[in-house]
């Protein structure tokens, strides 16, 4: 063994830890750059671009500790200081991954009560420092690719399909796509230029554009079967707004065909079980409530004035976990229990099954 | 004499406790809403002053050991700085994260649920001691265990044992091991005295203690001298000089909070039944602040304006001062005492009792509580201060006035 396998970066941080505890030394090196800690991810914004009138895609150079292994649809969370305070929303990667990548980005429509996303397309400063939260999610393409493929799209449920689309390209393996992609109008629709340059450039890729406000919603019952006939050997993936989501789920169903769908939604779907409810005792702030079993312990604590962490409230970000001294809660998720004592739980998405002691 | 009954010792009526306790709120909700960037952006500065500080102290000693000129006033000037890096550490910082102050902004790397400090009480068990027992029953007797650390006798009420005679000693060694009280705290002493603690929460707590106190010690008496190679003692020395300057300084800072003269003590019967507004009377009542400079107010962590912290412990403590002008307009209105002084006067007056209170109540007078009765009296309307006299210093008693 070389020294320099012995010599690794984890050995010489425990090392220095000696010297920097109770803090890691990276509390200290990120005195001098704010990205040389890996105790929490964190990035840069290198650069914002617009991309339609309320899009703006958002280049990040992240920090010390990210690894660019995200496969194309995943998104990442990001962490933003507005007012004093960190907000957390996650966004698809829109870049496709590379090993030795130097930055990604994401691409971000601005809400009109989204004032996270707002804030990202109008008003952040390049330079600005910002909280990551690892690339996850099961919205992927598997590798190798099917050989046919439906995108349904919808709005800036884009982003996620157009990192697989550029991974696809990028890789030259684009197999035999129809992408129905569903927007309000031109203007508004994200990507559209590069949409239809690599239409041009892949013969196996074909784009439909839908712009609702003219033609009206695509439905499925009505203009699947002219739109792409046989969508039945075809692999879906789908990405957009809510009911859009909820349609396509109850058509795949009555086809029978619900295993060849695949759908990403951005906020959490409780379909497990609820828990039993039950008190809740937070032993350090020596506060406690008594909640039913579909309020999260997160919202449980918020209740009873408990400053509980929280990032992404969706199960994602882990910023909410809290040490769970006694008692059993569910994952509202799945429905599984967890019931270590003094292991740590994801308060967003977990209801109590009986009475809970946390420390915090 | 403790008091049993806030309300009643006040003179206030039901309707004023509920509304001075509406007061408070409102004032809480104001502060809560007005949070922003800027005191964000203070208690980043804090952490990076605090971290620099600590980087700059140790690079001097290291350095400064290598060289025979420099030896000694490197060794001098570096423990010095760390005993300010770890007097900003434990007051500023660690204390006021821990208390919640910053949760607010929900960063992870400086909120209490994450934090651990720099002396030997683990975080955890500081957070169950301090934010909960001492917080929410604060100067109750036989409740807090901040009433003299489990060592000290500090109220007429505790009963007198011939051991209390050692008094002024015990102080002293409490004083400059300070971190090492602090940290067998939570065990509850008094508890495991009367064998009423349970066998298996101490034995997992004393291991935290050890493990913590542990890596505390080996960086400050091990790896730092290892590092200052042939001068290995000249750092410990240093280190050992600043651990004892920030022991001492956080003695004298939390003796000064709830002991001197005006800080009342109460009995159970309060806190039956007690109401939210009686809770924030009880906190009144029961802390004391003291006056200083801005810089005195940083290296204390804000905690002179104890009363405020006790009102609002979870409120950032930038914000304190303001908020203790606000408190002390209402303690005003309600005709309630407030009670602040400078920090030697406040400290003298502490330590007086300590002294008192080594010896049975028949040798000694209580004039803490006639400090409070004479205070409570006047502010009533009972008195004129004048009929009262003036305000003795040496023993803090009202002496009656001249004719
Ligand atoms: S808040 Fe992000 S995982 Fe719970």
């Amino acid at each position: 063994m070389s020294v320099k396998d012995r010599l690794s970066w984890d050995g010489v941080r425990r090392a220095g830890a000696q010297l920097t505890t109770p803090l890691l030394p990276d509390d200290y090196l990120a005195l001098v750059n704010p990205l040389w800690t890996t105790r929490e991810l964190r990035g840069v914004i290198e650069k914002v671009v617009p991309e339609t009138e309320d899009t703006a895609t958002v280049v990040i150079r992240p920090g010390w500790g990210w690894r660019y292994t995200h496969q194309p649809g995943q998104y990442i969370g990001i962490g933003l200081q507005v007012g004093g305070r960190f907000h957390w929303r996650s966004y698809s990667v829109s870049t496709p991954p590379r090993r030795r990548g130097r930055t990604l980005a994401i691409t971000v429509r601005a809400m009109p009560e989204g004032f996270l996303s707002q804030h990202l397309v109008n008003g952040v400063e390049p330079g600005t420092v910002i909280r990551l939260a690892l690339p996850s999610g099961d919205f992927v393409l598997p590798n190798p690719p099917p050989a046919r493929i439906l995108f349904l799209v919808g709005g800036s449920g884009v982003t996620p399909v157009m990192s697989m689309l550029r991974t696809l390209d990028r890789r030259g393996t684009m197999p035999d796509v129809v992408m129905s992609y569903s927007s309000t109008t031109q203007d508004r629709m994200i990507f559209r230029d590069e949409l239809a340059e690599l239409a041009g450039r892949h013969d196996s890729l074909t784009v439909h554009e839908r712009y609702t406000d003219d033609d009206g919603m695509l439905v499925l019952e009505d203009h699947l079967d002219e739109l792409c006939p046989d969508w039945r050997e075809r692999q879906v993936w789908a990405c957009g707004p809510g009911p859009m989501l909820d349609a396509a789920s109850e058509f795949w169903d009555e086809a029978g065909l619900e295993d060849r769908l695949h759908l990403e939604r951005f906020s959490v779907n409780f379909t497990g079980e609820g828990g039993e409810g039950g008190t809740l005792t937070f032993r350090s702030s020596g506060k406690s409530v008594e909640i039913d079993g579909a309020t999260t312990v997160l919202e449980g604590g918020e209740q009873a004035g408990v400053g509980m962490p929280y990032g992404c409230r969706a199960g994602i970000c882990h910023t909410c976990s809290v040490t769970m001294v006694e008692g059993k809660v569910r994952d509202l998720r799945n429905g599984e229990e967890f019931a270590e004592p003094n292991g740590s739980v994801q308060t967003c998405v977990t209801a109590p099954v009986g009475d809970c002691t946390f420390d915090i | 004499m403790a008091i049993a009954d806030v309300k009643e010792y006040t003179h206030l009526t039901a309707e004023e406790v509920e509304q001075l306790g509406a007061e408070l709120d409102a004032l809480r909700a104001e502060i809560e809403e007005s949070r922003n960037s800027k005191d964000a952006d203070y208690i980043y500065k804090m952490i990076r002053l605090q971290r620099g500080l600590a980087t700059a102290a140790r690079i001097t000693l290291g350095v400064s050991a290598y060289h025979r000129r420099t030896r000694v006033p490197g060794a001098v000037v570096g423990g010095a700085m760390l005993g300010v890096a770890k007097i900003l550490e434990n007051m500023e910082i660690g204390h006021n994260v821990m208390h919640g102050q910053w949760d607010w902004m929900n960063d992870p790397e400086v909120h209490s649920s994450n934090w651990e400090w720099d002396t030997a009480q683990p975080a955890e068990q500081w957070k169950h001691s301090h934010n909960y027992v001492h917080h929410q029953f604060t100067n109750v007797l036989g409740y807090d265990n901040d009433i003299g650390y489990g060592i000290l006798r500090m109220a007429r009420e505790q009963k007198w044992h011939p051991v209390n005679l050692g008094q002024p000693l015990y102080n002293a060694a409490l004083a400059t091991l300070f971190q090492w009280g602090v940290a067998l705290h939570d065990l509850d002493l008094e508890a495991i005295r009367k064998g009423e603690k349970d066998p298996k929460v101490m034995k997992k707590q004393l291991k935290q203690i050890w493990q913590k106190g542990r890596r505390q010690a080996v960086k400050d008496y091990v790896v730092y001298p290892a590092l200052s190679g042939p001068h290995f003692m000249t750092t410990v020395y240093a280190n050992a000089a600043a651990n004892v300057t920030r022991n001492l300084w956080s003695y004298v800072i939390i003796f000064c909070g709830h002991f001197p003269d005006g800080a009342m003590h109460f009995t159970e019967e309060q806190i039956e039944d007690e109401t939210r507004p009686e809770w924030y009377l009880r906190q009144m009542l029961g802390s004391a602040n003291f006056e200083g400079s801005e810089m005195l107010h940083v290296l204390s962590g804000n905690l002179g304006y104890q009363v405020e912290h006790h009102l609002f412990p979870d409120l950032p403590s930038n914000r304190y001062g303001e908020i203790s002008v606000r408190v002390r307009q209402l303690c005003e209105k309600y005709k309630l005492p407030y009670t602040t002084g400078p920090l030697h006067r406040q400290y003298g007056q502490a330590l007086r009792t300590i002294i008192k209170l080594s010896l049975p109540n028949r040798f000694t007078s209580g004039d803490r509580e006639d400090v409070m009765e004479g205070q409570m009296e006047v502010a009533r309307g009972r008195k004129s201060a004048e009929q009262l006299g003036s305000r003795r210093p040496e023993t803090g008693k009202y002496a009656a006035a001249a004719s």
